[in-house]
């Protein structure tokens, strides 16, 4: 199989101005990653999974990350042709707060639905172009996502026998909450 | 650059479903809820299927019955300490979670295996592999109406291969064996003695089982031609394992990726022409064979030698920054892990790539048109554990 | 009024076989008590080995597992209860019929098990219904959930049918239905239900608290 810099210079002699950026990975396992612009990663990934050489047209994982600037969204690509891979993707949306969009790989590969649908439910990036994005494990009227670093629990630990650190000053915050509402038990 | 115009529209690959609303046909369509709560869901999942008459017109899978919060809970907690959690993923092949994980965990850290702990890897996994199918199968049958038959048939087996299991890892289903760098615990001669006479054994159980339903008339008439699955839909919806094989598509990970020993064995890969039910019943079957195969080489094989190398990082370890996906060939997908590392003890991003989840990204496309009792036989073929679709 | 066990003895050597009502009573249910089909997780799969040929589960009694609340008498709730499944849970409760048991069986039933720090894992089955034994364990094995149903055969078999310690399908003044919980937008509301599940008296932080 083509190696990193081999498949970048394939995107971009079929479409110049992709602007795909090698991002190197520096533990053993030596996989590393291309970033695309979320303009062009539909025509990009049409290009990986019809090329004749590539022929990247298994999609085996799609998740997201939580970065502190920005949230990103990974895809992990084979081929069932050539049995080669990975071939990894990567894409950041612009901030994490208002702008959480990126394009939906989904008409591409089927198999990006419902992977998409977890990572817009627990990570809360909005595909575009999706069919059918709503929440997929947690309930429909949730309002957090959960798998955020800034996600704060909701506080349904009334009996903790041995709390400590952060969830003693959780613990005590929330007692001190409940003794002022009428119907809680007093001894706690 | 400038994007074609079908690229920012396009079609969608692989959609043969109708519009997801229709409007109009609403008021004569019957919507059943098929779970949480249902015989024969393996486990709490939910399906919305709205008939007309029998027929299923529209299905609409609800997940996270029993999203229990893995991948977070691993954030805060170091590498070994998600081990045991692996095991409650897909709670009836735990050795393979397992192994799948160590694997990622070795590809992100660089280590090697010794070669006694890839062999009772490779004979931990084939039996697992093997109890697996077998249960598949029981499961299927009980809810074509067997009431329980084979799969009384299929646990008696199973309990051989789980008091195998307790002997050596101290525990019948979690087993929490493996450990990055090898195994926790050496087997025993003694063991792998009981292991061989098992063995023995486990090829009269196939005869006997196929005797009894390959050819059985209920059977065929109930899964010849159901749920057709074809190989290029198969493959853009990302499906692997029996599933993917039963349509036709030679792709094992035991043979692509060859990991951990697997290229010394001499095994077939069985196929499926049809890609219904009953190709993924018979692959289940030949595939249990082909687990028989392996796993008299390798007890044949075995070396001596330590389970753990002496440089294993098992326990507090910071691996240097940088990510890795490691995945496996469980006996219901592939089955990966994709862990990032900042440098710190827990990992950053932990993430299951969950085969089960995967494979039912297709359940609508396969039921429409069918009968609602179909639609329990496909969803048994699909052959999923609720542990690993909501982790 | 009990009868003098040597008296029920002789006479029964006699062919007369002296009983109250109150143990035929409870000896009828408490060797016919039909479970739920009722698997959640992983305790699931120790729950269906225990009723396989070798820890045969019908031989207590529990003869057939039924799918419909509305025919059984046990619900074993053997796996993680997540927040989304909880109303389910709390509602195939309500439908079943008096007299009705649950057997909390492993550590996430009882209490949330390793899953205790998940957001969408409920804290112990016991929040929002009466649980009549519990099973620890991960997943616990066939033998532990034998012996739980033998401790709920044994609990059967003390209950008077009359007076104080009555069961509560005997007492007009006891509920049997519990409020079902509803989702909210961070938790379900209300976590949990007062009267099942009192906030227990125990003084938070034992060992090291600053408190």
């Amino acid at each position: 199989m083509k190696t990193v810099e081999e498949i970048k210079s394939a995107i971009e002699a079929v479409l110049p101005g992709a602007g795909v950026e090698i991002v190197s990975n520096l533990s053993p396992s030596g996989q590393h990653s291309l970033r695309l612009k979320p303009e062009c990663a539909l025509a990009v990934a049409k290009f990986l999974r019809d090329d004749a050489e590539l022929k990247l047209d298994y999609l085996s994982n799609a998740t997201g990350v939580d970065w502190p600037e920005s949230l990103e969204a990974v895809y992990h690509l084979y081929s069932v042709e050539k049995k080669h891979g990975p071939v990894i993707l990567r894409m950041k949306t612009a901030n994490r707060t208002d702008q959480v969009e990126l394009p939906s790989l989904t008409p591409i590969w089927r198999s990006a639905e419902f992977q998409e649908r977890e990572i817009f439910d627990l990570y809360g990036i909005v595909f575009t172009g999706h069919p059918d994005l709503r929440r997929l494990l947690m309930w429909e009227g949730f309002k957090d996502h959960p798998m955020r670093r800034d996600y704060r629990e909701p506080d349904d630990f009334e009996y903790e026998p041995t709390a400590h650190d952060e969830v003693l000053k959780r613990s005590t915050e929330h007692q001190a909450a409940v003794a002022g509402q009428p119907g809680s038990e007093a001894g706690a | 650059m400038k994007v074609a115009e079908e690229l920012l529209n396009p079609k969608l690959e692989g959609w043969n479903r109708p519009a997801l609303a229709d409007p109009g046909d609403e008021g004569e369509l019957l919507e059943v809820a098929m779970g949480p709560h249902h015989p024969s869901t393996h486990g709490v999942f939910r399906m919305d299927v709205a008939l007309d008459g029998e027929r299923v017109v529209r299905l609409r899978p609800v997940f996270g019955y029993l999203h229990r919060n893995h991948e977070k809970i691993a954030e805060g907690i170091s590498y070994l300490a998600s081990m045991p959690y692996t095991d409650r993923l897909d709670y009836i092949c735990p050795i393979t979670n397992n192994w799948a994980y160590a694997l990622a965990v070795e590809k992100l850290t660089g280590q090697e295996v010794p070669e006694r702990a890839e062999y009772l890897r490779v004979i931990l996994g084939e039996l697992t592999r093997f109890q697996n199918h077998a249960s598949s199968i029981g499961f299927l049958t009980q809810e074509m109406g067997a009431l329980g038959t084979p799969l009384m048939y299929a646990f008696r087996e199973r309990e051989k291969i789980l008091d195998l299991f307790e002997e050596l890892t101290g525990a019948r289903m979690m087993v929490n064996y493996m450990r990055f760098g090898g195994c926790r615990v050496d087997a025993s001669a003694a063991w792998l003695d009981r292991t061989r006479k098992v063995v023995a054994g486990l090829a009269g159980f196939v005869d006997e089982f196929e005797r009894l339903l390959a050819t059985n008339e209920i059977l065929m008439a109930r899964t010849q031609g159901v749920g057709v699955l074809r190989a290029d839909l198969a493959i853009n919806a990302g499906v692997t394992g029996p599933m993917l094989r039963a349509s036709g598509v030679n792709y094992d990970i035991r043979k692509v990726d060859g990991y951990g020993i697997y290229n010394r064995f001499n095994f077939r890969v069985p196929l499926g022409d049809h890609g219904d039910v009953y190709d993924r019943f018979m692959i289940r079957l030949l595939e249990m064979r082909e687990s028989i195969v392996i796993l008299q080489q390798a007890l044949k094989e075995i070396p001596g030698g330590p389970v753990m190398s002496s440089t294993a990082k098992i326990r507090g370890f910071r691996p240097k920054p940088g990510e890795a996906y490691g995945r496996i060939e469980a006996p219901k997908g592939e089955l990966g892990f994709y862990l990032i590392s900042n440098g710190g003890p827990n990992p950053y991003r932990y993430r299951v790539r969950p085969p089960s989840l995967i494979n039912l990204t297709i359940l609508e496309d396969m039921c429409l048109g069918h009968d609602v009792a179909d639609v329990v036989l496909i969803f048994g073929s699909v052959d999923i554990v609720l542990g690993e679709v909501d982790r | 009024m009990a009868v003098d066990e040597g008296l029920k003895i002789e006479l029964g050597k006699q062919g007369v076989f002296v009983t109250t009502i109150e143990e035929l009573y409870n000896w009828g249910r408490r060797n016919s008590i039909w479970p739920m089909q009722f698997g959640l997780a992983c305790c699931a799969i120790e729950m269906i080995a225990t009723t396989m040929a070798r820890y045969d589960l019908a031989r207590f009694g529990a003869e057939v597992f039924r799918p419909s609340p509305r025919q059984a008498d046990l619900m074993i709730v053997s796996g993680t209860v997540t927040k989304k499944m909880a109303p389910q849970v709390v509602r195939l409760y309500n439908q079943m019929a008096e007299p009705k048991y649950v057997i909390a069986m492993g550590a996430c039933a009882i209490s949330g098990g390793p899953f205790k720090q998940g957001y969408n894992v409920l804290k112990g089955i016991d929040r929002y219904i009466p649980v009549d034994v519990h099973i620890p364990g991960c997943p616990p094995r066939p033998e532990a959930l034998i012996q739980a149903f033998m401790t709920l055969q044994k609990k059967i078999d003390g209950q008077p049918l009359t007076g104080e310690g009555r069961p509560r399908f005997l007492d007009a003044a006891q509920q049997g239905e519990f409020p079902v919980p509803v989702f909210g937008e961070h938790d379900l509301e209300p976590a949990s239900n007062k009267g099942v599940w009192p906030l227990p008296m125990v003084k938070q932080g034992i060992g090291n608290s600053k408190s």
